[in-house]
């Protein structure tokens, strides 16, 4: 199905606009009727790297970027620690052994052999896609360039004239960044991080692996020889992004494992909200995604990351789907920074993600707000990490999982107080939820107080679909499968109420579509 | 991986070398296999996140019988009435115990020889099954070492406690000692343990309890003597039966090592498991909790409780996992493990655990840790009470929602909770700060 603007802007308009249920209804009888939405392939001629992984290929792919010595050292010493880390095995997922050397580890569209100067020049087929994945119209407008933009804005639905920059990434490259002339005016840097290589090196050599070391872990130490493209943004002191932030990865090649880098550096004082979607074709085979993002705080410094991860999750019986292998850490440095995840995770075959912070700065926060939902045979082991090392810091986690089908859930966490983290604070609630008799729904947190002067609660239930809130919307006319989308909902409101506006309508639905199939 | 492994085998060879009874060979031989292939722990190992287990792999030798007889103080129950069972290093002193002369109740020494009675089937049956999913190689050590131990088998409800005490004389030694007990349907019994002799103190209990029957533990671990405690229940529960465990743990002023695991399967509809523990450490204590409940059958409950009071540099650990079997529909699973950090430098380590593969569940787990709560001390303070004497209120009020686990009717449960009240008071005014 298309999420075209048209459609997901007329779905946002019945927040506000109350006879707008019709076209609502229309909408999700039809997503309800396709299982995975984004599993089209585009038709493009790809240019691949030799298959496998070897120093040549990091070479390679390091030579393609045009990228300076240090880096290519960094990339190389990370490719000697890799060949010897032993695979992580703690998570409670379970899969075949990774052939590192049956896949791809550079794919490009053909028409990036001379990367496009402009939008304009971007293959079409290419801009389809975004289109078809319901890229906002109005960003796709000007990522091909077309004058005339503004008028569409009864579509845009944002009356307050809101903007998202995109940064479009497909496959290893990234095909375009929106709104890069108007972020700059206000000194705001939002490019792939190839370009920030080209552009910013001394920004890129400073902060680059300073949070995510290249021997971290071994897919995070893949992704440092390997990674591609990514996005990079820097809030330069006392500005407040005057728009969204968005990266939208895309993995289309077959047999070819994306592995992308993201860094955001917000400066003093500033804010930043990010948002990241990724989806993938539906193929027998499993795919590694393994992305490291890296976000940096400095004093009173604000960098809101938001996800909404649905990359294919395999068929109902297991088969095929992304390995969703990522790491994910903010360092929250100055104080009174704060840096907030949320995240609603309804994709992929395997996801093994924890998005934590370490919050070195006096004063500092951490947020994590997690919807992970496994259905059919898929696995989910997320959670986050909470280090708090700095004075009076503070961290709240809020996750919701739900299992269904033969899916495992498993919630993983951990929340450390530093002895010098006097005075800090964390609150941790993590709920389960099961449908379905043959599903697990695990919860696995670490708790290590080293202080005496700081506080730690942790709460965490598990149990089932309310028979009785089942049963209240049964008797209101709604189907059991609304009526658990219903109640699921409400389970989930708390974390989906942390997420931009047009996310949380999206992210609500997708709940409702992820969970097809697991009643009746 | 292999290098780890290897070294695990290396460091169990070395504890099981010394003499050992000729009682039991048989499943002697098999427990020394059984240790061998597991290994000692290691701190790699996941279940030894938080405590290390090298000192529990310095060898030691296994202690010899006393040649003078320890003094037998007074009992720690307050005024329990109970029947005492006296163990001198790790052997049964019948010349210093009570006369077992109940009905439904026979009492055997493993010493004596355990073949062909029913003990030589369950000795080591639990302990064995309860090396999945979670090694615990230390109770397989125990199985292959324990120079004594009692079987116990219960046919009908037994109306007086009956109470271990384990004594020692020459402290630089390892006691190794087992008991299996056998509930017969609709028995009950109350077991009461005290003391920890020795260097190195290793004590394991397999209970087997039948349907609608009862078994009751309460511990006292507050005696000095071993500096280094590891003990092991495995309990498995039939239909409709009942484990209470309650266990205070904490000497004043002794950095001991103490590590108490428990692993309890409730396999029998409508069953019900409670443990709980009151934890005070000082100086350089380290005080490990670790429990794991497998819910297997229908309606079963589970409850774990345990409130931890750390001074100056200790530590307190839980680990405490439920597990919920696919089928095992409506389990109550209940955890909360909660500390008061008086100490500077104490620390606490929690693992709370859910494993659910069933739907219909209600299982939680909280945990919570801190200071003292300041509105309660500045109320306290505020009617002009003392720093000392409102702290001693607070911790004492805090404990006592272990010390309420303790939960049978009548009087004999009430002089059980008041003697619990008076060793925490006394942990208070002598912990070091």
């Amino acid at each position: 199905m298309n999420m075209e603007k048209g459609t997901r802007m007329a779905a946002l308009d019945q927040v506000t606009v109350k006879d707008g249920v019709e076209e609502e209804t229309v909408e999700k009888v039809r997503s309800l009727g396709e299982k995975y939405k984004y599993g089209f392939e585009t038709d493009i001629e790809t240019e691949y790297a030799p298959k496998g992984l070897n120093e040549d290929i990091v070479r390679l792919i390091s030579e393609k970027k045009n990228e300076p010595e240090w880096l290519l050292e960094w990339r190389l010493e990370a490719f000697e620690r890799w060949k010897a880390m032993p695979e992580p095995e703690w998570a409670m997922v379970s899969f075949p052994p990774i052939d590192y050397q049956e896949q791809y580890y550079y794919a490009q569209p053909k028409s990036f052999k001379e990367k496009p100067k402009s939008l304009d020049e971007v293959d079409p087929e290419l801009l389809r896609t975004y289109e078809k994945l319901g890229i906002p119209l109005r960003e796709q407008m000007i990522l091909a360039g077309v004058e005339g933009a503004k008028n569409m804005a009864p579509a845009e639905g944002r009356a307050d004239g809101r903007k998202v920059a995109v940064d479009a990434v497909f496959d290893s490259v990234s095909v375009g960044t929106t709104f890069q002339a108007e972020l700059k005016k206000s000194g705001v840097i939002f490019c792939s991080i190839s370009e920030a290589v080209q552009e910013h090196p001394e920004l890129v050599k400073q902060y680059l692996g300073s949070v995510i070391s290249n021997r971290d872990n071994k897919y995070a130490t893949l992704n440092a020889a390997v990674f591609s493209d990514g996005s990079f943004v820097y809030i330069p002191k006392g500005v407040r992004c005057p728009m969204e932030l968005s990266t939208y990865f895309r993995i289309n090649a077959e047999n070819t494992g994306q592995f992308e880098r993201t860094l955001i550096i917000a400066e003093e004082g500033s804010y930043v909200s990010y948002l990241e979607g990724c989806t993938a074709p539906m193929r027998d085979e499993n795919q590694l995604h393994a992305a490291c993002v890296e976000l940096i705080a400095l004093d009173d410094a604000e960098i809101k990351y938001s996800t909404v991860q649905n990359w294919y999750p395999g068929d109902e019986n297991g088969k095929g789907g992304i390995y969703n292998f990522v790491t994910k850490r903010a360092e929250c440095r100055g104080k009174n920074s704060k840096v907030s995840w949320t995240q609603v995770e309804t994709g992929s075959a395997i996801t093994w993600k924890y998005p934590s912070c370490v919050l070195k700065g006096e004063n500092s926060q951490g947020e994590f707000y997690s919807i992970a939902i496994a259905n059919n045979a898929q696995q989910a082991d997320t959670g986050t990490k909470m280090i708090h090392l700095g004075k009076n810091t503070k961290s709240r986690i809020v996750s919701k999982g739900i299992s269904a089908g033969r899916a495992q859930n498993t919630y993983r966490g951990q929340v450390s107080m530093h002895p010098k983290a006097t005075n800090s604070r964390n609150f941790t609630q993590c709920d389960s939820l099961l449908i379905g008799s043959n599903c697990g729904a695990h919860t696995v947190p670490y708790i290590e107080v080293k202080n005496n002067t700081s506080r730690v609660e942790h709460e965490a239930t598990t149990s089932k679909v309310d028979e009785d809130q089942l049963f209240y919307c049964r008797s209101r006319g709604l189907d059991e499968e609304q009526a658990v989308a219903l109640v699921v909902n409400g389970f989930c409101k708390e974390v989906l109420q942390e997420l931009p506006m047009e996310f949380a309508v999206e992210a609500q639905k997708l709940v409702a579509i992820s969970l097809e199939g697991s009643v009746g | 991986m292999n290098i780890m492994n290897d070294q695990k085998m290396i460091l169990a060879q070395a504890l099981l070398d010394g003499d050992t009874p000729s009682w039991g060979q048989p499943q002697r031989q098999a427990a020394r296999e059984r240790f061998l292939k597991l290994g000692a722990p290691m701190r790699r190992d996941e279940y030894w996140r938080y405590t290390d287990p090298s000192k529990f792999n310095q060898p030691l030798a296994p202690i010899e019988a006393a040649v003078v007889d320890p003094e037998v103080g007074d009992s720690g129950f307050g005024e329990t009435e109970a029947l005492t069972l006296v163990f001198v290093n790790g052997r049964l002193r019948s010349d210093l115990s009570d006369a077992i002369d109940i009905p439904g109740l026979e009492v055997t020494r493993l010493a004596d020889g355990i073949e062909g009675s029913w003990a030589a089937e369950k000795l080591g049956a639990l302990e064995v099954a309860g090396q999945e999913p979670v090694a615990r190689p230390y109770a397989a050590l125990n199985a292959a070492l324990a120079v004594d131990g009692l079987a116990i088998r219960v046919t009908g409800d037994v109306p007086k406690p009956i109470h271990f005490r384990y004594l020692a004389e020459g402290a630089d030694r390892a006691v190794y000692v087992r008991h299996v007990i056998d509930l017969a349907p609709e028995a009950a019994l109350t077991v009461l343990e005290s003391g920890a002799g020795g260097e190195r103190f290793n004590a394991v209990i397999e209970v087997d309890i039948g349907d609608k029957a009862t078994f009751r533990r309460k511990r006292l671990q507050n005696e000095a003597g071993a500096d280094q405690v590891i003990t092991h229940l495995f309990a498995r529960l039939g239909e409709e039966s009942a484990l209470r465990s309650f266990t205070l743990t904490g000497v004043a002023g002794a950095s001991k090592l103490v590590r108490n695991e428990a692993m309890i399967w409730l396999e029998g509809d409508e069953g019900s498991a409670h443990i709980a523990g009151g934890v005070m450490g000082d100086a350089k204590a380290h005080l490990d909790n670790t429990v794991f409940i497998v819910h297997d059958a229908l309606n079963c409950e589970s409850r774990q409780v345990f409130k931890n009071v750390l001074a100056d540099e200790a530590r307190g650990v839980f680990q405490g996992k439920i597990l919920v079997k696919e089928g095992a529909q409506k389990t109550d699973g209940y955890q909360i493990s909660q500390s008061v950090l008086l100490g500077e430098r104490a620390e606490f380590d929690v693992k709370p655990e859910l494993e659910i593969y069933a739907d219909d569940v209600a299982c939680s787990h909280g945990s919570t840790s801190g200071a003292l709560d300041e509105t309660a001390m500045f109320y306290l303070r505020s009617r002009g009470v003392s720093q000392d004497v409102a702290e001693r209120l607070l911790v004492e009020a805090f404990i006592e929602e272990a010390i309420q686990e303790i939960d049978e009717e009548g009087p004999q449960a009430e002089a059980l909770r008041e003697a619990m009240r008076g060793h925490v008071a006394a942990w208070m005014s002598d912990r070091t700060t």
